[in-house]
C-alpha cells in the first residue's frame, strides 16, 4: 500500500484530538508511514496495539497478535527487511524478552522502531504505574557491544512527533530506535494537534546490480558507515546473519578482524553523529546555579519544581534530555562548567544520574522517586539545597 | 555431507550451479551428515516447481540444520534459536508474495521454539517448513533434545534419555498444519514429492526430515557410521499406509512388532485459508 498522508489523516480523524500517549504512539508511527505492527498485549502499552489493530486494516497495512514478545520483535524485524516499516510496543516484562532479538536487529542493521510504555520492576511489578527504570536495559540490556537510539519525550504531542522521528532515524541509521515513555505519559491525556506535512526518510537501496552489491559494506549514496539496504524480494539475494559476518554478510565466526571492524562501525554510525543527535531544552538556565537534569515524566515534576523555586528566587535552571542514547556526552560536561551542582531527577534508584556525573565536572546528586508516583516538586527542591 | 555436495547425488552439478553460493565453500558440515541430501532435495523440489528465486526467501534459526539458507542463492535471514517462524511470520504477512521457505532443527523447531512452531502451524500461515531432525542438539556437541528416544544417549544424558520424547508432525497436525510429511534422509524421491507438494499447498507446510547427525549423535549411541544410522531408518520406520493395514488386518504378533515403529510418508493433507489470505480479504474489505 503506498504511503499517502491524506488516507492516513482522514482515518486518524479530526487535526485536534484529545489523545494519550498510547494513541500518540499509534498516530506517530501511520504518520510515518508505518505499514507493520506485530503486538503482544501488556499494560501499559495495549492501547497502542488495540488502536493500531483499529486503524492499521483502513490503511491496507499488517497488524498481526504474535504469541509472545519474542515473537513480536522478531515479525517486525522479519517485516523490515520486506522493506516495510514496522513498529511494536510493549513495557517491561515484553521489553526484557525482545531483548536477544534487539542485538539481532542491531548486527544485522534493520532498522524497527520499539516504543517502551515503562512501568515499575522488576518483573511483574506494578503494571498500571508509570516508572523509568529501563533506561539503563535499553541500552546495555542485549548481550555485546552496541549502540541504538533512544528517545523521551514529555508531552503527548512530542510522543506524537518523536515517533515520526523515531522512524526517520531507524531508516536513516539503519537501527533499533526506542521511544522511552512511561505509565503515566502512556495514559494521559492532552490536546494535540495533526500535522498537515510530515518529512520522512527512507532507508536507502542499493543502485548497482547485485553481483555488484555489498550487503554490510560502506554505504554509497548516504552516510559511510550505514550500507545500502537490499529488500528481499528485489533480486539482491542478502544473507542476513546474526553471526559475526564479512562485507558480503557471509559468517567470519573466528576473524577477529572482521568482528572489530563490524561491531565497531555498528557503533561508531551512531556515536560519530552524536552531537547531531542531542537535543536539549533549556528553560531558565541564564544565572542557573542549580541545574535539573531529567527527562520524560520526571521532567514534568521538575518543571513544577523550577517554578517553585523561581518563585522564591532561587537561581535554578531546567535541563531536559530529549534523547537519551546515544547519550550527550558534550552537553552535560558543557553543562557542568555553567552551574555548581547536578540534580538528576529520575522515577528510578538512579540510572541516567551515573551517565550524568561520568561527563559532569560539577556536584551531582540525584532525586530519585519509586512506586508509581511521580515527583513532588518539594521532593525535588530538597536536593537543592 | 560432503559426499552429495561435491559429486551431486541427485541434483547433480547442474542444480548446485543454479542455487549454490560458491563463495560460501567449503560448508561446515560433518562427513556423512544428512543435512548435504536435506538441501539437495529442497532445491531439486524448487526447480521442479520453478520457483523464482528472486522471490523466495529462506529462514533459519541457530544449529547445523539452520546453516542450510546460507549455502542458496538467495535472500535469507538465520535468526536467533527457536525464533525464525516469528521472523518468516513477519516476511510473509507483510509480503505475501514471496515464496517462504524455513529451515529448523529439532531442538530449534519444538524445543527452543516450540510456542511459536504451534501458532505458525495455527495460523496456518502459508511458508513451508524443513524440520531436520537428528534427534539431538547437534551444533553444541549432542545434548539430549525433546526428539531424542527414551534410552538413547546424549551429553546431558549420560546415563540414558529418561524422558518421553515429541512427534513433531504430530505437534504440526494438532495444531492446525495443512500439509505433514515425514521422511528418512535415505529415500531421495519421496521426499522431494513431499517438499513439492509442500511448496504447492496454500498454508502452512510440514516437513520432518529424519537425517543423521554422526558426529553428535551416531557416535553416542549404536550408529558408529553413516550406514549404521541408514539401516535404523530402515528397520524403524514403516510407510503410514502398510501401518493403518497392519493394525487394522495384521496379526497379534505383526501389530506387536509394527506398533513402535516410526511412521513415515504423507501423514496430513487438509484444506484451509492460510492466514494472509483472509487478512488480505479483511483488508480490501475495510478500505472499499
Ligand atoms: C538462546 C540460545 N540458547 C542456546 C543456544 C545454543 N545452541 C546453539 S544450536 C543449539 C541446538 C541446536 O539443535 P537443533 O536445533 O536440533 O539443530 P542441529 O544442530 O541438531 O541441527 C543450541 C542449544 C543459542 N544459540 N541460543
Ligand atoms: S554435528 Fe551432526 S548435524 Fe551437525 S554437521 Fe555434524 S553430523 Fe551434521
Ligand atoms: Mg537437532
Amino acid at each position: 500500500m503506498k504511503y499517502d498522508i491524506q488516507k492516513v489523516k482522514k482515518v486518524l480523524g479530526k487535526d485536534k484530538q484529545f489523545i494519550h500517549g498510547d494513541t500518540a504512539l499509534c498516530y506517530g508511527a501511520l504518520l510515518a508511514g508505518c505499514n507493520f505492527y506485530g503486538g503482544y498485549p501488556i499494560t501499559p502499552a495495549s492501547e497502542v496495539f488495540e488502536m493500531m489493530s483499529k486503524l492499521m486494516p483502513k490503511l491496507g497495512g499488517v497488524c498481526i497478535q504474535m504469541e509472545d514478545e519474542i515473537a513480536s520483535i522478531a515479525s517486525i524485524i522479519g517485516a523490515s527487511w520486506t522493506g516495510a516499516k514496522s513498529f511494536t510496543a510493549t513495557s517491561g516484562p515484553g521489553f526484557s524478552l525482545m531483548q536477544e532479538n534487539f542485538g539481532f536487529a542491531c548486527i544485522t542493521e534493520t532498522p524497527v522502531v520499539i516504543a517502551n510504555v515503562q512501568r515499575s520492576g522488576p518483573s511483574t511489578g506494578q503494571p498500571t504505574l508509570g516508572a523509568q527504570g529501563d533506561m539503563m536495559q535499553v541500552r546495555y540490556g542485549s548481550h555485546g557491544d552496541f549502540e541504538i537510539i533512544a528517545l523521551a519525550p514529555n508531552t503527548i504531542q512530542e510522543t506524537m512527533e518523536f515517533t515520526i522521528k523515531a522512524f526517520n532515524l531507524a531508516e536513516e541509521y539503519r537501527v533499533p530506535v526506542f521511544i522511552m515513555i512511561d505509565g503515566d505519559i502512556g495514559h494521559m491525556r492532552e490536546m494535540v494537534t495533526i500535522p498537515q506535512e510530515v518529512e520522512l526518510f527512507e532507508r536507502k537501496k542499493p543502485k548497482v546490480s547485485p553481483d555488484k552489491y555489498i550487503p554490510f559494506g560502506p554505504g554509497r549514496y548516504g552516510k559511510k558507515k550505514v550500507p545500502e539496504f537490499g529488500v528481499f524480494g528485489t533480486g539482491y539475494h542478502t544473507y542476513v546473519t546474526g553471526l559475526t559476518h564479512n562485507e558480503q554478510g557471509f559468517p567470519a565466526t573466528d576473524d577477529q578482524e572482521e568482528h572489530d571492524r563490524l561491531v565497531k562501525r555498528i557503533c561508531e554510525k551512531i556515536t560519530d553523529d552524536r552531537e547531531k543527535l542531542t537535543d536539549i531544552e533549556e528553560r531558565n538556565m541564564e544565572d542557573a546555579e542549580v541545574a535539573l537534569v531529567s527527562y520524560g515524566m520526571a521532567s514534568r515534576s521538575s518543571l513544577g519544581a523550577l517554578n517553585m523555586a523561581r518563585e522564591r528566587g532561587e537561581r535554578v535552571g531546567y535541563f531536559r534530555l530529549k534523547n537519551i542514547w546515544p547519550f550527550p556526552e558534550k552537553a552535560i560536561e558543557e553543562l557542568s562548567t555553567r552551574v555548581d551542582k547536578i540534580v538528576v531527577v529520575e522515577m528510578n534508584l538512579g540510572q541516567i544520574y551515573h551517565k550524568v556525573k561520568e561527563f559532569a565536572d560539577c556536584e551531582v546528586v540525584l532525586s530519585s522517586k519509586i512506586g508509581g508516583e511521580p515527583h513532588s516538586p518539594k521532593e525535588i527542591l530538597a536536593e537543592v539545597k | 555431507m560432503a559426499d552429495t555436495m561435491e559429486t551431486g547425488m541427485i541434483g547433480g552439478k547442474k542444480i548446485q550451479k543454479k542455487y549454490l553460493r560458491e563463495k560460501m565453500m567449503p560448508h561446515i558440515f560433518c562427513n556423512g551428515c544428512g543435512l548435504g541430501n536435506v538441501l539437495d532435495y529442497v532445491l531439486w523440489a524448487i526447480e521442479k516447481e520453478e520457483l523464482d528465486m528472486d522471490k523466495t526467501v529462506f529462514l533459519s534459526g541457530i544449529g547445523c540444520s539452520s546453516r542450510i539458507p546460507g549455502y542458496i542463492h538467495a535472500d535469507a535471514l538465520h535468526t536467533t534459536h527457536g525464533r525464525a517462524l516469528g521472523f518468516a511470520t513477519g516476511v510473509k504477512m507483510a509480503n505475501p508474495d514471496l515464496n517462504v521457505i524455513v529451515f529448523s532443527g529439532d531442538g530449534d523447531c519444538i524445543g527452543i521454539g516450540g510456542n511459536h512452531f504451534i501458532h505458525a502451524a495455527r495460523r496456518n500461515i502459508n511458508i513451508t517448513v524443513i524440520a531436520v531432525n537428528n534427534y539431538i542438539y547437534g551444533m553444541t556437541g549432542g545434548q539430549v533434545a525433546p526428539t531424542t528416544p527414551e534410552g538413547h544417549f546424549g551429553t546431558t544424558a549420560p546415563y540414558g534419555n529418561i524422558e518421553s520424547p515429541f512427534d513433531m508432525s504430530q505437534m504440526a497436525i494438532a495444531a492446525g498444519a495443512t500439509y505433514v510429511a515425514r521422511w528418512p534422509v535415505h529415500r531421495p524421491n519421496q521426499p522431494i514429492n513431499s517438499i513439492r507438494e509442500g511448496l504447492r499447498n496454500n498454508g502452512f507446510s510440514f516437513i520432518e526430515m529424519m537425517s543423521p547427525c554422526t558426529t553428535a549423535y551416531g557416535r553416542r549411541n549404536r550408529y558408529k557410521d553413516i550406514k549404521d544410522l541408514w539401516d535404523f531408518y530402515i528397520n524403524n520406520t514403516i510407510l503410514k499406509e502398510d501401518y493403518e493395514m497392519i493394525m487394522k488386518f495384521g496379526s497379534e504378533e505383526e501389530r506387536d512388532a509394527t506398533k513402535d515403529k516410526i511412521i513415515i510418508g504423507e501423514l496430513h493433507k487438509a484444506s484451509k485459508k492460510p492466514l494472509e489470505d483472509k487478512y488480505r480479504e479483511m483488508v480490501k474489505e475495510l478500505m472499499e
